[in-house]
């Protein structure tokens, strides 16, 4: 059914696709989602305990990056900034604008991960001594992030796939490569399906970790909430 | 060696402890009885400074403090000399029964890991969960988890201990071994102050009772006094519906 032709440029075409996953689409996800987690943490720790002014500040952060599209966001940086002189390369730009973006929502998440640690968590810190800062580290962040990590790993599987959204900014990611052995052998049907299926392999083996993590992390059990 | 003044507290426009006073002695195991709502639990979550006082003094072994301009350092200082037992446990949930016990210990008090853990061993061993000590608290009964939270407790040697209800959240065949744990301990002198809806205890550990009723104390004294003679009307009409129930309730209340 498939011809000779098809099959070869299908076989070939693999791994062109794949090795820009392998050296751009991956290392562009764990990059800016390592740091989205950082800013993530931060901004629900600011929130959760009322820091005045930063808290204001964290609102309207996320209120920008959730409320406004990531293409758009990936234009502005990419071809609005040079406007004012600001001339970022595309790989650091997608880097800023997956860690900022992915950031506004895991903060969300990890924000109501620690709102739902019961309140006498806190309190039996602070009634064997403990300070704030003690018992935020060592009890009610261990908690949260155990509740937030499906949700998070939910997160990072979607991120993966919206790293093709960064062949708009001309970062030679899998998408990108797909896109130009399309406009040489006009087969896109099988490429396009091709490369979606190198996506599906990328995002199976993120659900493959994500139930060992949730597996393992199960050790102390189920939450009562 | 705690006194407390004229302690008053309200949430917004409803005043739930309208100047409570009391006097515990080293070695006292005082009891605080009334039914719900009277303040108990309050009274005890202000003077560990859970909830804020909005007024009343307190003396701690001859110190003097203003319970509405507490600063937090002089909290965190107070809060080294006692402990507290929840009625619903609070139990760290991410830390092993042992972990629960050694946490205050290596981490506030800054104390060395193995020798946190042989303190936390022998705490452990005498609330009788030395054999327990790697389960997490979802994986212990609600005794268990009471018994570890006592084990908590003592392991900082507190010069007393506060108990909010310790047993109200466990059933009923579980109240005696974490009522056992706490006569064991007041036999060995511990300083308690000890909410309690357990009559039987009361009775026959605590030797000090103070009744409350809608924010005050209604009758404070020897428990004996209180139970063989109480003065005021409203510490015997109180004292008549535990009868009462006790007698609808015979098996349960035999401890």
């Amino acid at each position: 059914m498939i011809s000779e032709r098809l099959a070869g440029i299908l076989t070939d075409s693999f791994w062109k696709i794949l090795l820009p996953g392998l050296t751009v689409t991956i290392p562009l996800t764990v990059i800016s989602f390592s740091l989205a987690m950082v800013i993530a943490v931060t901004a629900a720790l600011i929130q959760f305990a009322r820091v005045r002014v930063l808290r204001q500040l964290c609102r309207f952060y996320i209120w920008v990056f959730r409320g406004t599209p990531l293409l758009v966001q990936l234009f502005v940086v990419f071809y609005g900034l040079p406007k004012l002189g600001v001339v970022i390369e595309p790989f650091p730009a997608a880097v800023i604008v997956f860690s900022l973006n992915e950031g506004a929502y895991c903060a969300e998440i990890i924000r109501a991960a620690l709102e739902s640690v019961p309140v006498g968590q806190l309190e039996a810190g602070y009634c064997v001594g403990m300070s704030y800062l003690q018992i935020m580290r060592r009890i009610i962040l261990p908690q949260a992030m155990r509740t937030a990590f499906p949700s998070l790993s939910n997160s990072l599987i979607a991120m993966v796939k919206d790293t093709s959204l960064a062949a708009n900014i001309t970062v030679a990611e899998m998408f990108m490569a797909a896109q130009k052995i399309v406009a040489r052998t006009f087969e896109p049907l099988a490429l396009y399906i091709e490369v979606g299926l190198i996506y599906l392999l990328f995002s199976t083996v993120l659900t493959k970790l994500q139930s060992m993590g949730e597996k393992k992390l199960n050790i102390y059990g189920e939450q009562v909430m | 060696m705690l006194k407390i003044e004229n302690l008053r507290k309200s949430f917004g426009p409803l005043e739930v402890l309208r100047g409570v006073s009391l006097n515990v002695e080293q070695g006292d195991v005082v009891a605080i009885l009334g039914p719900s709502g009277s303040g108990k639990t309050t009274l005890l979550r202000c003077i560990n400074f859970l909830e804020t006082a909005g007024g009343g003094t307190m003396t701690f072994d001859g110190e003097s403090f203003q319970l509405d301009h507490m600063s937090k350092k002089d909290i965190a200082r107070l809060r080294k000399k006692t402990a507290f037992v929840f009625q619903d446990y609070n139990l760290f949930r991410n830390k092993t029964a042992l972990q629960n016990v050694t946490e205050g210990l290596t981490v506030a008090r800054k104390m060395p890991k193995d020798q946190a853990a042989a303190i936390a061993k022998k705490a452990l061993q005498k609330v009788g969960m030395a054999d327990r000590e790697d389960h997490y608290p979802h994986q212990l009964s609600g005794g268990q988890q009471q018994r570890t939270a006592i084990a908590r407790a003592i392991a900082a040697e507190p010069e007393i201990i506060f108990f909010d209800e310790p047993t109200s959240a466990l059933d009923p065949e579980l109240t005696g071994e974490v009522l056992s744990v706490m006569r064991q301990l007041a036999d060995e002198g511990m300083t308690m102050l000890v909410v309690t809806h357990e009559m039987g205890f009361a009775r026959t550990v605590s030797n000090k009772v103070i009744f409350m009723e809608d924010g005050v104390v209604v009758e404070a004294g020897p428990s004996r006094d209180f139970f063989q003679n109480p003065r005021e009307e409203r510490s015997k009409a109180f004292l008549q519906t535990i009868r009462a129930a006790e007698m609808a309730d015979k098996p349960i209340q035999n401890v």
